[in-house]
């Protein structure tokens, strides 16, 4: 792996770093493979992080019940040895297949990485921001209603609406106050799942004036050409219409297929099809595992993606080192495994 | 068994024999109820199975817990008879529960 004009050179990127994702690691690297994990959300564990970190699951062998988060924590621990490198926070905008085979893949940060092979174990799709089902919501999105903040400058002196109970909801609004027009947060109910410091501070500045609380559900938005003008809140005592300018909706997180839909890989129902033995798709060199694959049988179970992995990796072995003979070999008893799991 | 209607937003009612201990979501994706998503797959994590409780059953079905109210903030249309399906279990004292699909999933 080097890094050269911005141009990060591996063996593998691997998309997304859930579970199967991170077991990936471990079976390549067990074939000397160096791999770089890009993942949208902000930590590895994927959707056992992210949906469902304290609930057990009952069907990972050898583990009558482990959580979520555990079974992350063991998968972390487990391919440490392979030191493999993680970039979070990142969609990858692009991927394609350079002249000498190789693949190059484009972040959102602008980071280009150069790998000679790609596995797809992207789950659901990337985390992306849940659109409120607001009637005619898609008008305004990008032009005066935004999922999250780039530049805190873009808001000065709008009139802001911000929906929402959760943390991103609170701090937002904490955040923009001192530089909107106007500042107000809607929500369906008065208690929050915010901290309750900044459930505080925003009643300290409501009752200032300096902010406004409405209770109550976002029911719809007038303006004109993307351009907000106001919305409609339906609360406990009716509807009111509340002018606003900016609005930035917290809605939480759903699974969207995202660009991988224009990556020219062949699809069956938003699902990447492969086939059973190489777990390849019909781009050479471009693997999917887990949850976003499909073959006939398919299950999406997180066992089902650990045996996919060990498979795609012998094909992609044997991909990167057609000269190499592969030796099939056990953790259990071969020395030069061992040597690099760092046990001998 | 416990018998469950699932009224879809169409008005269609679906008549289901269910069976205690299993969720309401898990018989509206069984019997292939339009308006379920359960996209999470039952972790209270997503508030894809929205319902409404029909007025009757409001207070035998009981409210949500903490954790299920804060999923709700991300439904459309909450009412105070709105639940996640995958939230409440069938037991013989729900024997004839109705509850209705919302015109749309979040």
């Amino acid at each position: 792996m080097s890094e050269m004009g911005g141009v990060t050179e591996t063996d593998v990127v691997i998309i997304g770093a859930g579970p199967v994702g991170l077991f990936a690691v471990f079976e390549l690297g067990l074939y000397d493979l160096k791999c770089h994990l890009i993942d949208i959300l902000d930590r590895p564990g994927g959707q056992c992080a992210e949906l469902y970190p304290e609930k057990p699951i009952y069907d990972i062998p050898g583990w009558p019940v482990i959580s979520g988060q555990e079974l992350t924590d063991k998968l972390m621990e487990q391919i440490q040895p392979f030191s493999p490198t993680f970039h979070f926070n990142r969609m990858i905008t692009s991927l394609r297949k350079v002249d000498d085979g190789s693949f190059e893949v484009e972040t959102d940060e602008q980071e280009l990485f150069r790998a000679k092979v790609v596995v797809i174990a992207a789950g659901g799709g990337s985390f992306q921001p849940k659109r409120p089902p607001i009637p005619g919501i898609e008008d305004f999105e990008g032009k005066s209603v935004f999922y999250s903040v780039r530049r805190i400058e873009e808001f000065r002196d709008h009139d802001v609406l911000i929906v929402g109970g959760g943390d991103s909801a609170l701090d937002w609004t904490l955040n923009l106050q001192p530089v909107a027009g106007s500042t107000t947060l809607v929500h369906r109910r008065p208690e929050f799942r915010a901290a309750d410091d900044s459930v505080n501070k925003m009643r300290a500045l409501e009752e200032k004036g300096a902010l406004a609380f409405c209770q109550g559900q976002v029911s719809g938005l007038n303006g004109e050409n993307g351009q907000l003008r106001s919305a409609i809140v339906k609360g406990p005592e009716g509807e009111q219409e509340i002018a606003c300018t900016r609005m930035l909706p917290f809605f939480g997180l759903t699974m969207k297929l995202g660009p991988i839909a224009g990556w020219g890989l062949n699809l069956h129902e938003n699902l990447i099809k492969v086939d059973t033995e190489r777990f390849e798709t019909n781009v050479p060199g471009i693997f999917a595992i887990g949850d976003i694959n499909w073959y006939p049988g398919k299950l999406k179970l997180i066992l089902s993606g650990f045996h996919e992995a060990a498979l795609m990796t012998q094909a992609a072995k044997k991909l990167i080192s057609p000269d190499e003979r592969l030796v099939f070999q056990y953790t259990t008893s071969s020395t030069s495994l061992q040597k690099k799991l760092g046990v001998k | 068994m416990t018998k469950l209607t699932i009224v879809a937003h169409d008005g269609v009612p679906y008549e289901i024999d269910a069976e205690d201990g299993s969720t309401v979501m898990e018989n509206a994706i069984r019997n292939a109820v339009p308006g379920i998503e359960a996209e999470c797959g039952g972790a209270c994590a997503c508030a894809t199975c929205h319902v409404y409780v029909d007025d009757a059953w409001t207070e035998k079905v009981g409210s949500p817990d903490v954790m299920e109210e804060d999923m709700l903030d991300f439904a459309y249309e909450v009412r105070p008879t709105s639940r996640l399906s995958c939230q409440i279990k069938v037991a013989p004292e729900l024997d004839g529960l109705v509850v209705q699909v919302p015109e749309r999933q979040s």
